[in-house]
């Protein structure tokens, strides 16, 4: 066991050090370079840069060599954590990022928490009362929840809010919080706002890991070792929790791998609808004003949650089955 | 009577082929043939935009920006003259705005089947017909209200239909012919073939989707046109989605590959290709199908969302999630609200598409029921 995740983290640096490449060239694409832009920012705003300023920057960053020695360049910048500096805000990219990444996990961890704690008991009741009302009420949901583009969800329900109650959804903070330091009151109002964009970014996600929850579970009620501890008088609610509902569980973990990942990028779609401090907005701002650095460094630790989504399912995956152990 | 009848419908099965026995399945599934009814209807619009819109969908005049829905009567004084309600428009005297009201006595008649203004179909042929258009051509009509620029928003609802319909179809055709040919090869071939297809499927498929699209997309020329620009957008979505059907299709060949039915044509000696072409293809194309139809409907969500965040389809074409844009403002939209309703579009083309594809799935599995 310790060999297999062993094995999987070796792979890990080595599958950063392709999407870094990857995304080098991704953002490297678009005419013109960073310092063209930079200065073309400067001028536009009135003030100016002198020609050495551009000539040491252009240097720094290595601009006048080829883009494999570009590449290199910003990959030993990466190690040090030097992000670079944001043209837009003038500020190192490390730190604009630092500040948005806790709550961009805390938002699609949530959102994850929130989605399980809502399909499992879900898909339990409907494999255990299956063609009852709420059962046929969960499927129409599903079809809905998976036809419904994320951020139309998010639209519906800002402008439902605004419109009949006059309440603005927007923000993971109420204004007087927004800026505060950390205090327990402040973690309070964070839980009382985070829970409508985790919602909105989990809810096609708890249709679908509900259904599959069912079709397991409904698989695994009529096998013999059911009916034979029903016989024996188990009382029901206990044996469906013990015993099918532990095996239906297996398949689930292995969803993890493409779930968690699917989080961390649907919430860049939600946080922009709903403004939410997260990422998200952060790399869209940047790919639309080629601020090309702060838009790597976003993309890279995408990435980096991506692989760390998929590493964990497979880890857990491992732990929960032993027959991927003995593979491996 | 009754045994022979019960005879005559097991032959009936017996010798129909198993296209007629995935129809007859799929006939079963009521939901599915009505969406699927509905995706036809979506499609005659895809091939004919022009014929739906009322208006010519670029046409903007600011003084006639936010006007609400206006509904199609069919009757007047119980007889059949189709006509809409007028909108009177009031400048509220506070805040400058005109406010539209629906004057429900004031009709202004409407023509079914009747010339408006000349379109090209498919670039082929020109035409003038229009399915509905006002009987006064100096009127405007509204179906759907229209938008900040006084653009009618269903005729360019009918035009975005075009676009997104077509991208999902796009999109999907590349991803079949991508994931067949990998899937089809790293089964078949096998070895350090497969090794290679294998790892770029697991590379592909842990890429952070959405922000990887959005750059890609950002990377995009700004001076392409809305051609070039469309055709990019669906292979960078089609990049990743055809490592779904390329997985499983790659199952399907090694499965099959030690069949007995393979064995005999290698045998009979038929040629490598046509083994794969004429013997394995086959017994699985209803499931490729099948899939491919429940692909779309990610697609098209997926343009749609690249579109609405404005690095997808752009402006002055026209898309559900272009059209959508106009909709990411909630003061704008608290005013008019009727702007949400491209995405009620999107929701029941991907519903129609996902029972669809259900249906098709359940009825290619012969081992189902």
């Amino acid at each position: 066991m310790a060999l297999y995740i062993l094995q999987r983290l070796m792979l890990l640096p080595l599958l950063m050090l392709v999407y870094s490449f990857v995304i080098f060239v991704i953002i490297q694409a678009p005419p013109g370079d960073f310092l063209t832009a930079y200065v073309a920012t400067l001028a536009s705003s009135g003030s100016s840069m002198s020609a050495e300023q551009v000539e040491a920057l252009r240097q720094q960053y290595g601009l006048d060599q080829p883009m494999i020695v570009q590449y290199w360049l910003w990959l030993k910048h990466l190690f040090k954590g030097d992000f670079g500096l944001s043209l837009e805000y003038q500020r190192p990219n490390a730190d604009l990022i630092g500040e948005q990444l806790g709550l961009t996990l805390a938002l699609a961890l949530f959102s994850f928490v929130l989605t399980w704690a809502l399909a499992i008991p879900a898909g339990i009741y409907s494999a255990t009362h299956p063609r009852s009302l709420i059962d046929h009420a969960l499927t129409v949901i599903n079809y809905i929840g998976v036809a419904t583009p994320n951020f139309m969800l998010a639209l519906i329900l800002m402008w439902g809010a605004f419109a009949y109650f006059d309440i603005s959804v927007t923000g993971l903070f109420s204004p007087e919080y927004a800026d505060a330091p950390w205090s327990v009151a402040r973690v309070l109002d964070l839980l009382a706002h985070i829970w409508l964009p985790a919602l909105v970014l989990g809810i096609a996600g708890t249709a679908r890991l509900s259904r599959i929850m069912r079709a397991n579970l409904l698989d695994e009620l009529n096998k013999p070792y059911v009916v034979t501890a029903r016989a024996k008088g188990m009382k029901e609610w206990r044996l469906v929790l013990r015993y099918p509902v532990r095996l239906a569980f297996n398949p689930l973990i292995s969803t993890i791998g493409w779930y968690l990942p699917a989080l961390f990028s649907g919430s860049l779609i939600v946080a922009t609808v709903m403004n939410l401090p997260n990422i998200g907005p952060l790399l869209l701002r940047a790919l639309v004003n080629q601020d090309m650095y702060l838009a790597g460094g976003i993309l890279l630790i995408y990435s980096f949650l991506t692989v760390l989504g998929t590493l964990l399912s497979d880890i857990l995956l491992a732990l929960v089955d032993p027959r991927i152990r003995v593979e491996s | 009577m009754a045994d022979v009848a019960g005879v005559k419908a097991e032959d009936r099965i017996a010798v129909a082929s198993n296209w007629r026995l995935v129809w007859w399945r799929f006939r079963r599934h009521h939901l599915a043939m009505v969406s699927a009814g509905l995706l036809i209807f979506l499609y005659l619009i895809v091939l004919a935009p022009d014929f739906f819109s009322t208006q010519d969908p670029e046409r903007t005049d600011a003084r006639q920006a936010f006007i609400p829905v206006q509904t199609v009567r069919l009757f007047d004084d119980g007889k059949l003259s189709p006509w809409v309600p007028a909108i009177v428009g009031k400048r509220n005297p506070v805040t400058l705005r005109m406010e539209w009201t629906v004057d429900q006595q004031r009709k202004v008649p409407v023509k079914f089947f009747a010339s408006g203004y000349r379109y090209k179909v498919l670039g082929l042929f020109t035409s003038d017909l229009h399915l509905l258009v006002p009987a006064d051509p100096q009127q405007r009509v509204f179906l759907l209200g229209s938008d900040r620029l006084g653009r009618d928003q269903w005729s360019r609802i009918m035009h975005g239909t075009q676009t997104s319909m077509t991208v999902g179809l796009v999109a999907v055709l590349l991803s079949v012919i991508l994931g067949v040919l990998l899937g089809g090869i790293s089964g078949y071939v096998g070895g350090k073939t497969d090794s290679v297809i294998q790892r770029l499927i697991e590379l592909l498929q842990s890429v952070p989707t959405i922000p990887i699209w959005l750059a890609l997309s950002a990377a995009l020329p700004r001076d392409w046109t809305p051609i070039q620009v469309f055709f990019a957008i669906t292979v960078i979505l089609s990049l990743v989605g055809w490592t779904t059907l390329g997985r499983e299709v790659r199952g399907r060949f090694l499965a099959l590959r030690e069949e007995d039915f393979v064995l005999a044509a290698r045998l009979a000696g038929c040629s490598r290709m046509r083994i794969i072409v004429r013997h394995m293809v086959p017994t699985f194309t209803s499931h490729i199908i099948a899939t491919s139809s429940l692909a779309i409907p990610v697609m098209i969500i997926n343009e749609t969302s690249l579109s609405f965040l404005g690095l997808g389809i752009r402006p002055p074409a026209i898309s559900w999630g272009v059209l959508l844009q106009e909709a990411q403002n909630i003061q704008t939209l608290a005013l008019a609200p009727w702007l949400l309703i491209p995405g009620l579009v999107v929701i029941v083309a991907v519903l129609a598409f996902n029972l669809v594809g259900d249906g098709l799935r359940d009825a290619a599995d012969p081992y189902g029921h």
